[in-house]
């Protein structure tokens, strides 16, 4: 999908696309948010939220996703500019640093599991799962994409001219990275 | 393929980065402060909600490029952005408001 | 053969979604008729209750989502690159794969008609039985055990795949594509309505996916979404699905608004009347349907104060609709008016739509909705909206283009008969539903009383509903007629004023052969400023690189029935497989050398 004629707007076509995903994907997230919501404090048994959410755990997880927003924009500046060496280093941080947040998340649900927290045992359950297991398929699609990406670096096919592809590849990691920042703040610190 | 950017053409530089990076660590300790904070807790929710949305902006505006970008993107965005918004908000106003006296209730 | 399955031409594209739309229309009649028979005296033809459910839902669900939506789809595909001076689309693959996708998805869901004894059913049908909207908790477990609910789940979660990838791609072309000089208030009315209707796609269908995928999980993994039992609250489901659903009758309605919009000033041979007032009125209309969903929601007991909300909004959104009819009838007016089949059916639109809009106003009364709700009287509202609207509008759109796409003129006399069964079924069929609605005939019943007083009207209905069944083999018959007897259609046998008129009747695949300068609304008709545009030239100046087909858009949409099957059949090996068979497909569509 090259970018070969004129465009009416002078924007790429693949930039403009993304972003009316990107839009699209606000209404996903805000229709689960919306049930999280609707159904705080109407679990008929527990555990509640305040039984069992872990703040400093979650705060580590939070700062981890957004320092691999930051290795992402590192990643971008350095293939725009060039700099293959820094361009592979920083992918691999970032899908590293996503890959961290996977297994922090996979701890979290096995020990909530383990305090009695399932899916089905309660409204908190069901969709505290949900949407925070929507959240991490996202970013496990993140961050094959982006292991994707670094092992076309590492084969030399990955430059400059692919610039846009790692910039599209950037708006979906931040992107996954914000609703990461809302469900911290809506789940985990309003309870 | 060059972008038409906004005028000024001013693109981030690594310090940018860097600095938003910093802000955002900052914010997130603040938040989580106020969680553990008891004097906070009658402000908790707004104060919370207005630091998130710092951070979504600060994100949005600055590695998702969106201010340095043409404006179009940023209506491509704001748009379902606001709609969520507002129908996070019209259905919490369904379930919890006032609007919900219904007969019997 | 193996073109068309590779193909990544919007033409070919847009032929196959109206051909595979089309055989969705007829089945989705062929439900119709069974629910008119079954309803023409008491007691019918004995049709069971079970069977009857599946009729009204599958009937629903195939006309939304496998008529209306994808013959809609096949003008966005033939006609728009045609209408903005664009040689395709901004995603050629990622078209096809919206094709592909939406017509597995059908199969699926029609392949429930069949499946009952794969599930141990004792009968051959376990098709969908829910609505067309599947309200909680009927659609629990509890209630509807057999797959039938699943069925309906899975496929319209592949279906809106289809409509959101399709709606990426045309919100782009339609932005990004257009030839120079074509300024976004020299678009013609259709390619603006499409640009609507679009946005109104992808911030709607994740809102239905949402809905569904918590449905699924309390069908499948035993959460308590909508389950009171659980602490759940099916009225969520209903605002969930309201919040897509009234959005959705606006990307039902708004193409064939376009259409008319393209049709009535053609055959008038005057510009449209207002045309910046009809696009402001069509967006002013996609952005006020998020603001009364609840309207369908009057009887779930919300409270005054929600009901008088969303009832105000409801009368304000009949504002702008109201301004695009008086700006068609002012088309209409003081032109030089010409009425073949394709001014028939547009002229029906806006006479049958006023109806349909009518019965809408008065729905947005809570009080009288309390008594109009599930009765017949929406019935009747639905169908003057969605067939004297959306389905007239898109024969209009048939009529009007068909010569376009294929290079053929379809015949006017055979046309016209089309044109006046329809139009007299439809209202034998649909009117009456008024009257028994108000006398309180409910919707969704497989049976009724003759005490109750409406089987004349119901007997009217069946006969309309019949009418329009053979109207519609006329033009069936029509349409394979054209194929070898109809008279060879030139470049504009209508005097068009958009650009699609401007090259041979079929397009050559590189639709333009030099790209036009657009310098007015109406490239092709003399207006007070302009004079028409020059002709194009006859053969490209230079070759014309028109990228290849592609195996991939189809593999990956594979992946999705592969999925849902699995999941229906609850072998998870079978999920991965699809996962499996959607990344392969990915990779390689990326990878793949593609020029546009």
């Amino acid at each position: 999908m090259s970018q070969a004629h004129a465009t009416s707007m002078g924007l790429d076509s693949r930039k403009m696309a993304f972003w009316a995903f990107i839009g699209s994907e606000c209404l996903l997230f805000g229709s689960l948010i919306s049930t999280y919501l609707i159904y705080k404090g109407k679990s008929l048994v527990g555990p509640y939220p305040h039984e069992i959410l872990n703040i400093p755990f979650t705060s580590f997880s939070t700062f981890d996703l957004l320092m691999s927003s930051l290795a992402m924009v590192l990643a971008l500046a350095a293939i725009q500019r060039g700099d293959m060496k820094q361009g592979k280093t920083w992918l691999f941080v970032t899908a590293f640093l996503g890959l961290v947040f996977l297994g922090g998340q996979v701890w979290e649900f096995s020990h909530f599991m383990h305090e009695g927290l399932g899916l089905t045992t309660n409204l908190f359950g069901s969709t505290f799962y949900v949407l925070t297991g929507t959240h991490g398929t996202h970013v496990t699609v993140g961050v094959i994409w982006l292991l994707t990406l670094w092992v076309q670096a590492l084969r030399g096919k990955l430059g400059p001219g692919q610039a846009l592809t790692v910039e599209i590849t950037g708006l979906y990691w931040h992107f996954v990275d914000v609703v990461w920042i809302v469900i911290f703040t809506v789940v985990y610190l309003i309870q | 393929m060059s972008e038409q950017g906004r005028a000024g053409e001013v693109h981030a530089t690594t310090g940018t980065y860097l600095r938003v990076a910093a802000i955002l660590v900052i914010v997130t300790f603040i938040e989580v402060g106020i969680f553990y904070v008891p004097a906070f807790q009658g402000v908790l929710v707004p104060l919370l909600l207005a630091l998130s949305a710092l951070k979504f902006t600060l994100v949005v505006m600055f590695y998702m490029h969106l201010k340095f970008d043409n404006r179009f993107f940023m209506f491509l965005f704001g748009g379902p952005l606001l709609l969520a918004l507002v129908v996070v908000i019209g259905l919490l106003f369904l379930f919890f408001g006032a609007v919900r006296l219904r007969a019997g209730m | 053969m193996k073109s068309w399955l590779t193909t990544t031409d919007h033409k070919r594209i847009g032929l196959l979604y109206f051909w595979t739309a089309f055989g969705f229309f007829l089945l989705g009649g062929l439900e119709a008729l069974v629910i008119r028979a079954q309803l023409a005296k008491p007691e019918g033809i004995g049709v069971s209750a079970e069977f009857y459910n599946q009729m009204f839902t599958m009937h629903g669900t195939t006309m939304v989502f496998l008529a209306l939506m994808p013959l809609s789809a096949a003008f966005f595909n033939f006609i728009i690159p045609l209408q903005i001076g664009a040689r395709d689309v901004a995603f050629p693959r990622l078209n096809a794969f919206s094709y592909w996708v939406f017509l597995l998805g059908g199969l699926f869901i029609n392949a429930s008609f069949l499946a009952g004894p794969l599930f141990g059913a004792d009968r051959l049908s376990v098709a969908p039985d829910g609505g067309w909207f599947g309200y909680a908790n009927l659609t629990s477990k509890q209630f509807s055990p057999g797959p039938n609910i699943d069925f309906w789940l899975l496929g319209l979660q592949i279906l809106g795949i289809a409509s959101l990838a399709a709606g990426f791609n045309f919100i782009v072309t339609i932005l990004n594509m257009r030839a120079p000089g074509m300024k976004m208030l020299r678009l013609p009315a259709f390619s603006w309505m499409t640009l609507v209707t679009q946005f109104l796609v992808i911030t709607a269908f994740p809102v239905i996916t949402v809905a569904l995928v918590l449905l699924m999980f309390d069908r499948f993994f035993g959460t308590h979404f909508f389950i009171p039992a659980g602490g759940g609250d099916p009225i969520l489901w209903q605002h969930l699905f309201w919040l897509f659903g009234h959005p959705e009758v606006y990307i039902l309605i708004l193409p064939a608004m376009g259409i008319v919009s393209e049709v009535l000033p053609t055959f008038s041979r005057k510009p449209l009347f207002g045309y910046t007032v009809v696009v402001y009125s069509g967006v002013l209309i996609g952005f006020m349907g998020w603001g009364v969903w609840s309207h369908h929601m009057f009887a779930a007991g919300l409270g005054p104060i929600a009901d008088s909300v969303f009832s105000a909004t409801t009368m304000l959104i009949a504002v702008p609709t109201g301004v695009k009819i008086f700006n068609w009838i002012a088309t209409l007016w003081g032109g030089q008016l010409r009425f073949p089949t394709a001014m028939l059916f547009a002229l029906g639109f806006v006479s049958m739509f006023i109806i349909g809009g009518l019965s809408g106003v008065s729905h947005g009364s809570p009080p009288a909705d309390l008594q109009q709700t599930d009765t017949y009287y929406v019935v009747a509202h639905i169908h003057y909206v969605l067939f004297g609207g959306t389905m007239l509008g898109l024969f209009a759109g048939m009529y009007y283009w068909w010569p376009k796409m294929t290079g053929r003129q379809l015949s006017e006399t055979l046309g016209k008969w089309h044109f006046w069964l329809t139009f007299v079924g439809m209202n034998l069929a649909f009117f009456p539903m008024h009257f028994s609605g108000l006398l309180g005939m409910p919707r969704r019943i497989y049976t009724y009383g003759a005490e109750l007083g409406v089987t004349g009207f119901n007997v009217v209905s069946t006969i309309g509903a019949f009418l329009i069944g053979a109207a519609t083999l006329v033009f069936f018959v029509n349409l394979l007629r054209t194929r070898r007897h109809g008279a060879p259609a030139g470049n504009d046998p209508w005097g068009g004023a958009t650009l699609e008129w401007a090259i041979p009747s079929p397009p050559p695949v590189y639709n333009f052969t030099v790209i036009p300068q657009v310098a007015s609304r109406l490239p092709l008709w003399r207006t007070e400023r302009q004079a028409p545009m020059a002709p194009l030239p006859l053969t490209p100046p230079a070759p014309i690189h028109v990228p290849g087909g592609s195996w991939w858009p189809m593999f990956t949409a594979f992946g999705l029935p592969v999925m849902a099957i699995g999941a229906l059949s609850h072998q998870v090996w079978l999920v991965l497989v699809g996962v499996a068979v959607v990344i392969t497909g990915i990779y390689r569509w990326a990878y793949e050398p593609f020029e546009v």
